[in-house]
């Protein structure tokens, strides 16, 4: 069925997909799904962004849909969750990684949190040198496009800055095999079927009340590696566009 | 071979142009009747190959131009010789083919192998006269539209005034003078003073058949707009079924006039939609192609299918659309009777003369024989490109880099 694709594992026993519909148990699982759609979706745009000519209709469109999951995001934003840190910081060793997205040495010397969002970052952080790995493309990457765009359709970038982006990519990604086989399959940890049954939940869900809650709130960390953080300082250009989201500025 | 890009039937349907990734247009005439061979009619065979458009490369912004023909439109014929325009991303070439099957011999100053003769021994004066010769085919770039767009080219379109045409990119629509290739007008510009801003792109435009000063284009979001009527054709969203794969999937991939002038017909990803030109409210008709997709929508988000464009096509009487699936699978729908047919292309089933199968796709429940299950479809087996006849039941599907003809079972 797939063209390329990721091998993906089944979910373990404990979450049923199928009971993900309704109740407090889809919350998690349906921002988990929703973040990997996110998460996805940045990846495609940052491979369109080193593409010397990307399809525009393409990255329109998926630029689109990361605003739509932003703004969603954004309104989930104002629920509270029931289930805080506990299940927040359960889901979060599940979220898919993809950590293209480097701080900067001048943001990490700033100490410059994302505003509202500062609680979750300082847990994380803490936790950070153990697992430098599960760190996220956060949600505040959301917008990332904005700027991705301008830079992609304006094809402002050298080459150069392009290929030690690429670099810096196959490194992150080189990096994260590098760790124990089970992480690299935790990262990758998605069932097929249940990007199948994504659009009906996504589809029930949002025709339903919105169930906001800071999960995705509290996914909004932002990431730091400090293995590929080396790598990404020589793509200042581009990571000054992200890095300026990260601060909301 | 190579991929093939787009396929058009020229105005009488004798001639069939396909335009591949390599930059090549080649092009089949239709078999005449042959009473030694009465089944012959309705073969194609190879008419003229050429290279029409080679890789460039854009010097100011470092950047290859890829040679790949997006679009073929043919022109009306006027005289013996054919006329048609090819496209890349970047450039449109006037090509005129032409036959020449007659060779002028005896001239005065040369000799037949064209060696220039000695004046000397020059004694008389003759008038050369025509010989027959083996049929020869040739193409030669007639005009170079060039330089007029910045984004890539996904349309053109010939004006019923035979005089001018359109060309489309993602941000701007051009109109040309056939004769003139320095200058074009543009008449629609949808780029915003602010790249950031940009959330639409055009995905198609064509004239109206008869109407010269009418034509409509297609937004990446559903949007189809009839233009200088300044009718907009909007379907209302189904809150119900919105998702966040709502708005790619409901960007229009394809979009032609029927050959009456009075419908228009969309593709998008999963569905076709028959507008009436008097009705902006909603369609007529819509036609569900691969609606088993909609649940695999994800995956074929990750798998960048979802941002396959299929091409739509009438048949003479619009009564009948076709148009692409995967799997080397093509849909047929007949407007009337509402029945639907899925057919194949592939080398198995496409022995000369078989009648085709149709094909039925199992979307749930226990799998009956000779049904395929969703999971076992080839996505890489996609059939983007088709073409009707314009007068007869003959349609060419272009599968990757293979062309079949089909036709009506002869009696």
């Amino acid at each position: 069925m797939f063209v390329r694709g990721l091998k993906r594992k089944c979910f373990d026993g404990e979450e049923d997909i199928e009971g993900t519909l309704a109740g407090i148990k889809a919350i998690p699982s349906y921002n988990l799904q929703r973040q990997s759609l996110l998460d996805m979706s940045l990846v495609k745009l940052q491979l369109c962004h080193m593409l010397v000519e990307p399809n525009l209709c393409r990255s329109v469109l998926i630029a689109n849909t990361v605003r739509q999951i932003q703004e969603e995001m954004t309104q989930d934003g104002t629920w509270q969750m029931i289930n805080t840190q506990s299940t927040g910081q359960a889901s979060l060793d599940r979220l898919v990684s993809t950590d293209i997205l480097c701080r900067s040495s001048r943001e990490q010397a700033e100490g410059k949190h994302v505003p509202g969002y500062g609680t979750f970052n300082k847990d994380f952080e803490g936790g950070q040198g153990q697992d430098s790995s599960e760190t996220m493309s956060t949600a505040s990457s959301v917008q990332a496009p904005r700027n991705l765009q301008s830079n992609m359709w304006e094809m402002e970038n050298s080459q150069e800055s392009k290929g030690n982006f690429q670099k810096s990519l196959d490194q992150i990604f080189e990096t994260l095999e590098n760790k124990s086989p089970n992480s690299v399959e935790d990262l990758f940890s998605e069932v097929d079927n249940s990007y199948y049954d994504l659009d009906t939940m996504l589809t029930g869900m949002m025709s339903n009340t919105k169930m906001g809650h800071c999960d995705g709130l509290e996914t909004f960390s932002s990431p730091t590696n400090t293995t590929s953080n080396s790598n990404c300082k020589s793509d200042l250009n581009e990571l000054d566009h992200i890095v300026e989201i990260l601060v909301e500025s | 071979a190579d991929i093939i890009s787009t396929v058009e039937f020229n105005y009488s349907g004798d001639l069939l142009a396909t335009g591949d990734k390599g930059g090549r247009v080649v092009i089949f005439q239709r078999e005449q009747e042959n009473t030694d061979r009465p089944l012959s009619r309705g073969e194609y065979n190879v008419y003229s190959t050429f290279q029409s458009h080679e890789p460039e490369f854009d010097y100011l912004k470092s950047l290859e131009i890829e040679e790949k023909i997006n679009k073929i439109r043919w022109l009306p014929q006027q005289n013996a010789a054919h006329f048609l325009l090819s496209t890349n991303d970047k450039t449109i070439k006037l090509w005129k083919i032409s036959e020449r099957d007659k060779r002028a011999e005896g001239y005065n100053l040369k000799d037949e192998d064209g060696r220039l003769r000695d004046p000397v021994r020059i004694t008389g004066l003759r008038v050369p006269v025509l010989k027959p010769m083996d049929l020869m085919v040739e193409a030669s770039p007639r005009r170079i539209f060039a330089n007029a767009h910045t984004y890539h080219i996904n349309s053109i379109s010939v004006n019923s005034d035979c005089a001018t045409y359109l060309s489309a990119d993602d941000l701007r629509i051009n109109l040309w003078h056939l004769e003139i290739t320095n200058r074009s007008f543009n008449i629609v510009d949808i780029k915003p003073p602010n790249m950031e801003e940009l959330t639409e792109v055009i995905t198609a435009a064509e004239f109206h058949p008869q109407h010269c000063n009418l034509y409509c284009q297609t937004r990446c979001w559903f949007h189809l707009e009839l233009c200088l009527l300044s009718a907009v054709f909007e379907e209302p969203e189904d809150p119900s079924s919105r998702s966040f794969f709502s708005e790619i999937i409901s960007s229009i991939s394809d979009v032609k006039f029927s050959h009456n002038g009075r419908y228009m017909m969309t593709r998008d990803y999963l569905s076709v939609k028959v507008w009436d030109l008097n009705m902006e409210k909603r369609p007529v008709e819509t036609y569900q192609v691969h609606e088993y997709l909609r649940s695999k929508l994800c995956s074929l988000y990750e798998n960048d299918c979802i941002f396959d464009k299929f091409e739509c096509c009438w048949n003479s009487g619009d009564s009948t659309i076709m148009t692409g699936s995967y799997n080397n699978f093509f849909r047929m729908f007949e407007r009337d009777s509402r029945r639907d047919m899925t057919l194949e292309a592939s080398r198995e089933s496409s022995r000369a003369r078989a009648i085709l199968k149709p094909r039925k796709v199992c979307t749930g429940g226990k799998r009956k024989k000779d049904e395929i299950s969703v999971d076992s479809l080839d996505f890489n087996k996609k059939i983007l490109h088709t073409a009707w006849h314009p007068t007869d039941n003959i349609i060419a599907v272009a599968a990757t880099n293979n062309l079949y003809l089909f036709q009506d079972k002869v009696n």
